[in-house]
């Protein structure tokens, strides 16, 4: 089993790579792979509730851990109430911690 | 340190250009406050964020003037971070890839930093206990 953090930045709505990345996301888990998702910069508007049907709703059920960034949420004015269920909120640090785990990170 | 990491660091984008490079700064900001060995290879536009003829500028539209304005510099924000690494027992090693500086006329860099090839962001990714490549796409 490898552990894997993908971090996405695009905005969900602008770009239909967000929607492949988080199938990307789901099939590592379904494999058997540790998969977090962290999302930063415009992916954060993915992650509100009226727009959890979308990329990733395609997470669902897949068990992957979705994180989303602090920092980017309060840039854009995104309360932690308004997030999908599912989300947590993380500072980027948790990125560095997995990188110095020696997980496998990938950016898109 | 018992627990000192080397990580890896590839940049892409081109200065004001993209949320990318902010992003990326405060990543390797982290990194460098926890004392760990860093290398930075920047690429394509990302080559022009160390250049030391950066100036910052006044804005007459707003009516601000130089102080007020208080506009950002990459090149400080780099030497910033490699002062950061210093600080905190690590080190910065931020190689600006020579073809694409030689292309974009941006060679005079920040001290601290230095030029290199692909070659050497290979030679990080072996050495390094992660490397992230953050593309431009």
């Amino acid at each position: 089993m490898a552990k894997y953090m993908l971090i996405a930045a695009r905005d969900p709505i602008e770009s239909r790579e967000a929607e492949k990345y988080c199938l990307l996301a789901a099939d590592l888990k379904r494999e058997g792979n540790d998969v977090t998702l962290f999302l930063v910069q415009n992916a954060v508007l993915g992650a509100r509730k009226g727009a959890a049907a979308g990329a990733l709703g395609k997470l669902a059920g897949a068990g992957v851990e979705v994180l989303a960034d602090s920092f980017s949420l309060r840039e854009r004015g995104i309360p932690t109430q308004r997030l999908a269920a599912g989300v947590r909120v993380a500072e980027l640090d948790v990125v560095i911690d997995h990188m110095a785990e020696g997980r496998k990170v990938i950016w898109n | 340190m018992a627990d000192k990491k080397t990580l890896t660091f590839s940049i892409m984008d081109a200065p004001y250009e993209n949320g990318r490079t902010v992003t990326a700064m405060r990543l390797i900001d982290i990194a460098a406050r926890r004392g760990y060995d860093i290398t930075v290879f920047a690429y394509e536009g990302a080559a022009a964020l160390s250049f030391a003829k950066q100036e910052p500028h006044a804005n007459a539209v707003h009516g601000r003037d130089l102080a007020e304005e208080d506009h950002p510099v990459p090149r400080e924000w780099v030497a910033a971070l490699i002062k950061t690494a210093e600080a905190h027992g690590g080190k910065l090693d931020w190689i600006n890839c020579g073809l694409c500086v030689d292309e974009r006329g941006v060679a005079e860099a920040v001290p601290g930093t230095r030029r290199g090839s692909p070659a050497d962001l290979w030679k990080a990714a072996e050495s390094s206990d992660c490397t992230l490549i953050i593309g431009a796409k």
